[in-house]
């Protein structure tokens, strides 16, 4: 007799190759068994939905400690929850940086009474200044998955390989943010005709192209897997595409804006299309689309920037870049499978075991004796997006009040029903 | 004629003018662009005259909120406005409420609360005008936001232009300088196209900016070329202050290959004018010889400017938002 029975849903476990109704029992918060006649305690009927491993979800910004007025752990936690995540990793650029251990142990007891689980990426150098090393080794004794620099690129070629360098031996993915200041020139938006219209200062695509060149030559250099974030070009989904046939340990991932958007359609000064790397050219946005279906880009990953109102109502070159996306990140990607003929269980991968596999930890999967960390779908949901009625603390979103396809229905970590039916679960 | 106009202030004058705010060229149509020019004939007469002052906008509010340093363009607003015998309040950004952090949008929001009737703003942040039109009741007009739009120098200088040259369709105008930062550009290039003039853009290519040729302009970096056959040449300045330092290698190197002369002068039409936003840099944009020609529109395009402005204000006000 199980904890909890999972039944008449269709499982879909890339890693197993699973995709078939299948029945799912869960006991002492692991997978106890898959398949085949069962019974518990309790019985979830996931009739006409799709369940898989819980969603990852590599790329947050939680903005504890230091700016809890845009999000915190725990809202941050609530709002992945309500998005169908089970982990979140967020970056260091808090307040003060996540580059000592202090700060790691502070978020990881916050992390105590979130939601859903989250495993923290450590600063790559300190402050995120690009000059000397963050406390690495602390850092991952400490309890960080990975390491980053977010918010900013490394400027200095030689800071960059030292930092890969030592990390080498941690096995965890260095993530870039890959931005050349001086080709980024203060740049608000993507260079390109809308930014000339607008009288906006443009960020060209080389501007991120070079150092995905450069760090993917230091990857070769060093040996250190290299992961890019928010992957944007078409020329850096083409750096990525060969560095992978040369079978160098190089990943990626997209957030649903780049491969949903382009700035062709952004509405005048609308500071909730700016963030950074900026919405490109519909050419990259079909590129990183492109990239994602073939699995060039391993991980969706949303970039959940949160900032308040009056920091985002401002003229747009003031306004901050950031976009919120943990609660509309499904729904978005599904019209990768409904519109443009990409597979369910290939999406699926890009949300569980791909995240999974570049941080290089056991999860993302729903083999016997795994976690159970569970997400429970409905793909056909129709709503409307409302982020009043939201969990996340801020509304910086180009989605309001759209209509969205596909909803969590249920999130379950460790086996324990967090999220049911647009309410959090009481503990 | 205005000076017979006797404005009821309550009333809310109907007139042919679909918009609530002027924000940028991009919005005006060729009638549009019509009216307002041949509105601001009849203040140009006016700025004519002895006595250059009509009650047209007696009583009426206007607040000019300038964040960003101008003489020329807010004393051309000033003057406008009271000339229109309106009451005009001069609000800059040094010394005032911006410097202890209220923001753009509530410092506006306070002055429309004193019972400003309208508000002329000029800002360094692109969109910072329809930001302003956004959160605003009152009709708003950019006098230059960012590098994005400068809808009434735009609107001076085709009015200069028809003065000049008895219409405006089918004229051939270069502009030259710095274009990737220019907003007096942009609101030109949409202007000029929409009143069917055929422009050329002519700049070294560090200062064209991406997919210039998308307003329907041609594309020069060679002065001769640009200006061959024209019926005007537009100069802009070289705008040092917003300069990164290394679009071009010195003011000698630019000025020997976009500084216009006499000799460019002769490869245009005969009757070519010269024109400049201003201020001028003699010996950068132009030759000290030809500021001062008599092809140099330069100074009636202030003259014109003041006209233009009581046009914008007179057409302006009382157009409530929806």
């Amino acid at each position: 007799m199980y904890d909890l029975v999972i039944k008449n849903g269709h499982l879909i476990d890339p890693t197993h190759g699973i995709d078939r109704p299948c029945d799912l029992g869960i006991a002492d918060g692991r997978v106890a068994q898959v398949g085949g006649a069962m019974e518990g305690r309790e019985t979830l009927d996931a009739a006409g939905l799709v369940v898989c491993p819980g969603l990852i979800d590599l790329h947050v910004h939680l903005r504890e400690p230091g700016q809890e007025w845009k999000e915190d752990i725990l809202s941050g936690s609530r709002a992945a929850a309500a998005g169908g995540f089970t982990t979140i990793c967020p970056m260091p650029n808090t307040v003060p940086t996540n580059d000592n251990a202090s700060v790691t142990r502070l978020m990881l007891k916050r992390a105590e009474v979130a939601t859903v689980k989250v495993r923290p990426i450590g600063a790559l150098t300190r402050g995120l200044q690009g000059e000397t090393l963050a406390d690495l080794g602390e850092l991952f004794d400490t309890g960080c998955v990975a390491f980053s620099d977010d918010g900013r690129g490394v400027q200095d070629g030689l800071v960059m390989r030292h930092a890969m360098e030592y990390l080498r031996p941690f096995g965890v993915p260095v993530i870039i943010h890959a931005q050349d200041d001086c080709l980024f020139d203060h740049g608000v938006m993507n260079e390109g005709w809308r930014a000339t219209e607008l009288g906006l200062r443009g960020i060209c695509n080389a501007a991120e192209d070079v150092h995905i060149d450069r760090d993917i030559r230091l990857c070769e250099l060093t040996g250190t897997p290299l992961h890019v974030a928010h992957l944007s070009t078409r020329g850096g989904v083409d750096l990525v595409r060969r560095a992978q046939v040369r079978s160098l340990a190089v990943t990626a991932e997209a957030a649903p804006h780049h491969f949903l958007l382009s700035d062709a359609e952004m509405p005048a000064f609308d500071t909730h299309w700016k963030m950074n790397p900026p919405l490109r050219s519909p050419a990259d946005r079909d590129a990183v689309r492109a990239a994602v279906i073939d699995g060039t880009i391993a991980a969706i990953a949303t970039d959940h920037a949160p900032h308040a109102p009056e920091e985002k109502e401002r003229p747009f070159d003031e306004a901050p870049f950031g976009i919120i996306g943990l609660e509309t990140c499904l729904p978005l990607s599904l019209t990768l499978v409904r519109d443009h003929g990409m597979a369910m269980r290939d999406l699926i991968a890009r949300l569980t075991s791909g995240p999974a596999a570049i941080l290089g930890i056991d999860a993302g999967h729903l083999g016997p004796g795994a976690v159970a960390d569970v997400t429970i779908f409905d793909p056909h949901a129709t709503w409307t997006y409302d982020s009043a009625r939201h969990f996340s603390k801020s509304r910086n979103t180009p989605w309001e009040g759209q209509p969205m396809v596909g909803r969590a229905v249920y999130t379950l970590v460790d086996g324990r029903m967090v999220y049911r039916d647009g309410e959090l679960v009481a503990a | 004629m205005p000076d017979v106009i006797d404005h009821a202030v309550t009333a809310t004058p109907t007139r042919p003018f679909p918009h609530t705010d002027l924000l940028d060229t991009a919005d005006l149509t060729a009638a549009d662009i019509t009216y307002l020019l041949d509105q601001a004939e009849s203040f140009y007469e006016i700025g004519q005259r002895a006595v250059k002052k009509v009650p047209t906008l007696r009583g009426i509010t206007i607040m000019n909120c300038f964040y960003e340093p101008s003489t020329r363009t807010r004393s051309s607003f000033e003057l406008a406005g009271k000339r229109l015998s309106a009451d005009v309040i001069n609000f800059s950004a040094t010394g005032s409420s911006v410097k202890k952090g209220e923001s753009l949008r509530d410092t506006a929001r306070n002055l429309e609360a004193m019972g400003t009737d309208l508000i002329v703003v000029r800002h360094p942040a692109s969109g910072a005008a329809a930001y302003l039109a956004h959160h605003l009741s009152v009709p708003v007009i950019n006098a230059g936001d960012g590098c994005h739009a400068h809808p009434t120098q735009a609107l001076l200088d085709l009015f200069t232009l028809r003065h000049a040259k008895g219409g405006l369709a089918g004229l051939q105008v270069a502009i030259v300088g710095d274009i990737s930062h220019s907003r007096v550009a942009r609101s030109n290039l949409l202007a000029m196209r929409t009143m069917g003039m055929e422009v050329r853009v002519c700049a070294p290519p560090t200062l064209l900016p991406a997919a210039v040729e998308r307003y329907g302009c041609r594309v020069c970096t060679r002065l001769e070329e640009a200006v061959e056959g024209v019926d005007a040449i537009m100069m802009l300045r070289i705008q040092m202050e917003r300069q990164g330092g290394h679009t071009f290698p010195n003011l000698r190197e630019y000025a020997a290959r976009y500084c216009l002369t006499r000799r460019h002068l002769a490869l245009a039409a005969p009757d070519c004018v010269v024109m400049h936003p201003g201020p001028i840099n003699r010996g950068v944009e132009l030759t000290h010889e030809l500021a001062d020609a008599a092809s140099s529109l330069i100074l009636s395009q202030v003259t014109s400017g003041v006209a233009v402005r009581m046009a914008v204000l007179y057409v302006m006000w009382g157009k409530k938002k929806k």
